[in-house]
C-alpha cells in the first residue's frame, strides 16, 4: 500500500504536474489521509470553519464534516491530552498548535503522557498523533511568535520530530507522520510557507511555483521518516540543516561558490545518521546550521554525534551556526537570524586549512 | 478501533449510538443576525449585594447582567455609582482617546510603520471604567486589549507609540511584539503573548500583598476564549484557597479569533458562573455600560480591600473590529453582528447619558473627538522622530543581549561580539539612516 517515493523524486509518473506552496501541500496531505482513513481527525484553535490562521486546513471541514475537523477551546493542554485519549480509542488525531511558541501549556501531556504511553503500557496503548505547528522566525513575530523549540522535543524519548523544507516533502512527510503509530511533532517553517528564503530580508521572496520542489503529485505518496534529503552534492564540506535554514545555506553556498554537500535532515528523530556519516567521510568537514538558540540546541547533539562517529575523518573542528541565546527580539529579528554573514564566516573558518 | 472486553454482559453495539457535539455560532458571513435570544434585563433591576457577602448569596448575579444605563440614557438602580459629572466626562474622554489611538495605530500598521496592531473598539469601558474604579497603585495584569488602562492611568502616549514602532525610544528596547506594553511605574505588568499566563500571576501578586499586610490589590484581564487555558483555572483555585485580594476580569467579547465563545463553554453557562464552582464571588456585567463596569469593579475592589475575597467579573461585550491587523473577520462572522449588537456602543451610551443629564452636548463631543484625534496625531509625529519599525532607528544594537540575565555571561558576550562583527561586515560604512533593518 505504501508506494514510498524515492528521496529526491519529483512528481511520480502518471500524475499531472501541480505546483503548490507549502500551505497547499500540507492541506493536500491532510485531505489525502482523511480520504483514505476516517480515523484521521483534525482539531485545533480556529482550524475548523476558518481553516486555520495560516489556512492550512482550509476547506477540510466542508469536505469531511465538523466531527472530523473542528475548532477547540484555547487550551493546548486540553488539545494534546484529548489527542492522547482519542489515540487510545483508535483515532489518528492531527492536532494543530497555532504557533509553536504556544505548545508549552501542552508540554506535560506531550512529554510525560503521549511520549511514554507505549513504553509504560508495554505497547498496550499508543498515541498515534501528529502535532502540527508553525515555527521559526523572520516574520516580525517577536519573542512569542518566532521561536524554534525543536530541541525540547528531540530530548524526549518516544517523540519523533519532523521538519519539512519543501512543499513536496511537506506532503510526503506529513502523510508518513499521520500513518506513524508514534506521536510526532511536525514543525512547519512558516517563513517558507509561500516560498524559499535566501536569508536576505530585503530581497523579495520567490513564490514556490518557481521551484521544482513545489511539484506535488496528486494523491498518496510517502517520504519515509528518518531519511535525509541530499540538497546539493559537493566535496568541500558537509552542511547539516533543516527547515528554513536549508534554503539560506543553499543560497550562501551558491553566492560564495562553495561546493557543499548539503543535507536537509527532514527528521531530527529518527535521524539519518547513515547519510550524515557517509557525507562527512567524503568531505571531512562539517557545518551545522539551525535557527534555534545555540545552547543545548539540536546542533549540539549533531556536533557530538559527528565527533563521536566521524572523528578520524574530520579535517577541521565541527562548527555550529545558530540563533543567539536570547529570546527573538521583535525589532532585531534579522540580527538574531543566522543569516548569510554568520554562515559565510563559519564556512570560511571550516575551509581555512 | 478500541477493543471491547469479551463476554461483557451488555454488548456496546446494542446500545444507542453516541454522537459528538461540536458548537456552531448562530451566524456566519452573509447571515441575517437576530440577537433576540440574548437576555438584556432592564437597567437598574439587578440587586447589589453587600460587598462582604457569601458568594452563595449572590448566585443569581453570575447569570444576570448588571446594567445601570437604561434606554432613556439615565442611570438606574442600586449599581449606579453616582459619579459626578467631571468624573463622567473624564471617563468619556479616556474612552474617546482610546478609540482615537486605536484608529491611528491601526492605520500606522497599514502604512507599514509597524508589524501588528490590535484594536479594542467596543470594549473601551471594560478597561477605562474598570481601571478608574481601582486605585492608581493597584497592580494590574492585563492582556493585550487593555490599552484603555494605560490611557486612563496617564501613561505617556509617546511611550505607547514608541513601543508599537519598536523604535529607539521604546523603553522595552524593541523586544516585544507591538502593544505588549509594560510600566512598573504605572503598576502595569508586562504583557505576555502567551494567553492567560497573567491570571495566576495576578493571584500570586495579590497573595504577596496580603502576606505583607500591604493595602494594594491586584486585578487581571483575560479574554473569554483564554479562560479555557489551564492557567485560568489555577488562578481561580489559588484565588479562592488563599482568599486573595484579586479581581479576575473576563472580557467576553464573543469571539476568539474565528472561534465563537461556545468553544470556551458559553453554550452551557456564563463565564461569571465559572466563579461558583470555585466559591468565588461572580458578577456578570453589561460591558458596554461604562457605569456598570465601574460599579462592578468598584464592588470587587471594596470586597478585596475588606479581605472579603476575590471576585470573578464577566464583562459581556462585543469585539467590533477584527482580532488584530492579521485577521479578517468577514471570513467567519456576519458583518451585521456589529450593528445588531443589543448592548450598543459604550462611548455613545456614556455620551448620551451625559447629554441626558445636561452635562454634555454634541458640540463638545465633536470638539473632544477632534482634539483626541489631533493629540494622537501630534504624539505619533513625535514618536516617528524616534523611528518606525524596520528603518534602522531602533535601540542600540548591543541591547539585544542585555536583560537575558542580570549579568552578561561569557557565551552571550561572545555572541554579542559576533553580532557586532556581522554588522560591521554588513554596513562597512556605518549604519545607513533609513530603510535598513539591521
Ligand atoms: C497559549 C496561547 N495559545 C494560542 C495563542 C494564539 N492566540 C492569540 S489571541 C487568541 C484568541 C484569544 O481570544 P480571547 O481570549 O477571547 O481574547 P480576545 O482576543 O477576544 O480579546 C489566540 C488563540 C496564544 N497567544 N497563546
Amino acid at each position: 500500500m505504501s508506494d514510498t517515493a524515492t528521496q529526491n523524486a519529483p512528481a511520480s509518473e502518471g500524475t499531472s504536474e501541480r505546483r503548490l506552496n507549502m500551505i497547499e501541500a500540507i492541506n493536500d496531505a491532510l485531505d489525502v489521509t482523511m480520504e483514505r482513513d476516517d480515523n484521521v481527525i483534525i482539531m485545533g484553535e480556529d482550524v475548523g470553519y476558518f481553516g486555520g490562521v495560516f489556512r492550512c486546513t482550509a476547506g477540510l471541514q466542508d469536505k469531511y464534516g465538523k466531527t472530523r475537523v473542528f475548532d477547540t477551546p484555547i487550551s493546548e493542554c486540553g488539545i494534546i491530552a484529548a489527542a492522547v485519549g482519542m489515540g487510545a480509542y483508535g483515532l489518528r488525531p492531527v492536532p494543530e498548535i497555532q504557533f509553536a511558541d504556544y505548545i508549552y501549556p501542552g508540554l506535560d501531556q506531550l512529554i510525560s503522557e503521549a511520549a511514554r504511553l507505549r513504553y509504560r503500557s508495554a505497547g498496550e496503548y499508543i498515541a498515534p498523533m501528529t502535532v502540527r505547528s508553525p515555527f521559526g522566525g523572520g516574520i516580525f513575530g517577536g519573542q512569542t511568535h518566532s521561536q524554534s523549540p525543536e530541541a525540547i522535543f528531540t530530548h524526549v524519548s518516544g517523540l519523533k520530530t519532523v521538519i519539512p523544507a519543501t512543499p513536496y516533502d511537506a506532503k510526503g512527510l506529513l502523510i508518513s507522520c499521520i500513518e506513524d503509530n508514534d506521536p510526532v511533532i511536525f514543525f512547519e517553517p512558516k517563513r517558507i510557507y509561500n516560498g524559499p528564503f535566501s536569508g536576505y530580508y530585503d530581497k523579495p521572496v520567490q513564490p514556490w511555483k518557481n521551484f521544482d520542489a513545489s511539484v506535488v503529485p496528486e494523491g498518496y505518496y510517502k517520504i519515509p521518516l528518518g531519511k535525509a534529503r541530499q540538497v546539493t552534492e559537493g566535496e568541500q564540506l558537509t552542511i547539516l540543516a533543516y527547515g528554513t535554514m536549508v534554503h539560506v545555506v543553499e543560497a550562501v553556498c551558491k553566492e560564495k561558490g562553495v561546493e557543499a554537500d548539503i543535507l536537509d535532515l527532514r527528521t531530527l528523530v529518527p535521524l539519518d545518521i547513515e547519510a550524515i556519516e557517509a557525507s562527512i567521510e567524503r568531505t571531512g568537514r562539517c557545518l551545522i546550521v539551525h535557527e534555534a538558540t545555540r545552547t543545548s540546541g539540536f546542533g549540539a547533539e549533531l556536533s557530538a554525534l559527528v565527533t563521536e562517529r566521524c572523528f578520524y575523518h574530520l579535517e577541521a573542528p565541527v562548527e555550529r551556526v545558530t540563533g543567539f541565546d536570547t529570546p527573538y527580539p521583535h525589532s532585531l529579528e534579522w540580527a538574531y537570524f543566522p543569516g548569510p554573514i554568520r554562515i559565510g564566516e563559519a564556512i570560511d573558518t571550516i575551509l581555512k586549512d | 478501533m478500541a477493543d471491547r472486553p469479551e463476554g461483557s454482559a451488555a454488548k456496546g453495539d446494542n446500545r444507542p449510538k453516541l454522537s459528538l457535539h461540536v458548537p456552531e455560532p448562530k451566524y456566519r458571513p452573509g447571515d441575517a443576525v437576530d440577537f433576540s435570544h440574548i437576555e438584556v434585563p432592564e437597567a437598574g433591576t439587578t440587586p447589589r449585594p453587600d460587598e462582604a457577602c457569601d458568594p452563595a448569596e449572590m448566585r443569581d448575579l453570575a447569570f444576570g447582567l448588571v446594567r445601570v444605563l437604561g434606554d432613556d440614557n439615565q442611570a438606574h438602580g442600586p449599581w449606579d455609582p453616582k459619579l459626578d459629572a467631571d468624573t463622567l466626562r473624564a471617563m468619556l474622554g479616556h474612552m474617546a482617546m482610546t478609540r482615537a489611538f486605536d484608529e491611528r495605530m491601526f492605520r500606522g500598521q497599514r502604512q507599514g510603520k509597524t508589524s501588528f496592531y490590535m484594536k479594542c473598539t467596543g470594549e473601551e469601558a471594560t478597561s477605562v471604567s474598570a481601571s478608574m474604579a481601582l486605585a492608581a497603585d493597584d497592580m494590574v495584569f492585563p492582556s493585550y486589549r487593555q490599552q484603555g488602562i494605560l490611557i486612563q492611568r496617564g501613561y505617556p502616549m509617546i511611550e505607547m507609540i514608541n513601543q508599537i514602532y519598536s523604535n529607539r525610544g521604546d523603553k522595552l528596547k524593541g523586544r516585544q511584539l507591538p502593544i505588549m506594553y509594560s510600566s512598573r511605574e504605572h503598576s502595569f505588568f508586562t504583557i505576555s503573548g502567551n494567553l492567560a499566563t497573567q491570571t495566576p500571576q495576578a493571584v500570586g501578586w495579590a497573595m504577596a500583598s496580603a502576606m505583607k499586610g500591604d493595602s494594594r490589590i491586584a486585578a487581571t484581564w483575560v479574554g473569554e476564549g483564554s479562560t479555557a487555558e489551564g492557567d485560568f483555572h489555577s488562578a481561580c483555585t489559588f484565588a479562592t484557597v488563599y482568599n486573595a485580594p484579586v479581581i479576575l476580569n473576563v472580557i467576553n467579547n464573543q469571539w476568539a479569533i474565528s472561534s465563537f465563545s461556545g468553544f470556551a463553554g458559553a453554550e452551557r453557562t456564563t463565564f461569571a458562573a465559572r466563579a461558583l464552582g470555585y466559591g468565588l464571588a461572580g458578577l456578570r456585567v453589561d460591558g458596554n455600560d461604562a457605569l456598570a463596569c465601574y460599579a462592578a469593579e468598584q464592588w470587587a475592589a471594596n470586597r478585596a480591600r475588606a479581605n472579603a475575597g476575590p471576585t470573578l467579573i464577566e464583562f459581556f461585550t462585543y469585539r467590533a473590529e477584527g482580532h488584530s491587523t492579521s485577521d479578517d473577520p468577514t471570513g467567519y462572522r456576519s458583518a451585521q453582528e456589529r450593528e445588531e449588537w443589543p448592548l450598543g456602543d459604550p462611548v455613545m451610551r456614556l455620551k448620551n447619558h451625559l447629554i441626558a443629564i445636561g452635562e454634555w452636548d454634541e458640540e463638545r463631543q465633536e470638539k473632544m473627538d477632534l482634539e483626541a484625534a489631533e493629540h494622537v496625531k501630534k504624539v505619533t509625529k513625535e514618536a516617528e522622530a524616534n523611528g518606525i519599525l524596520g528603518h534602522g532607528l531602533h535601540h542600540p544594537f548591543r541591547t539585544m543581549f542585555e536583560d537575558v540575565f542580570e549579568e552578561l555571561p561569557w557565551h552571550l558576550k561572545e555572541q554579542a561580539e559576533q553580532a557586532v562583527r556581522e554588522r560591521e561586515t554588513k554596513f562597512p560604512e556605518g549604519l545607513p539612516a533609513k530603510g535598513v533593518q539591521g
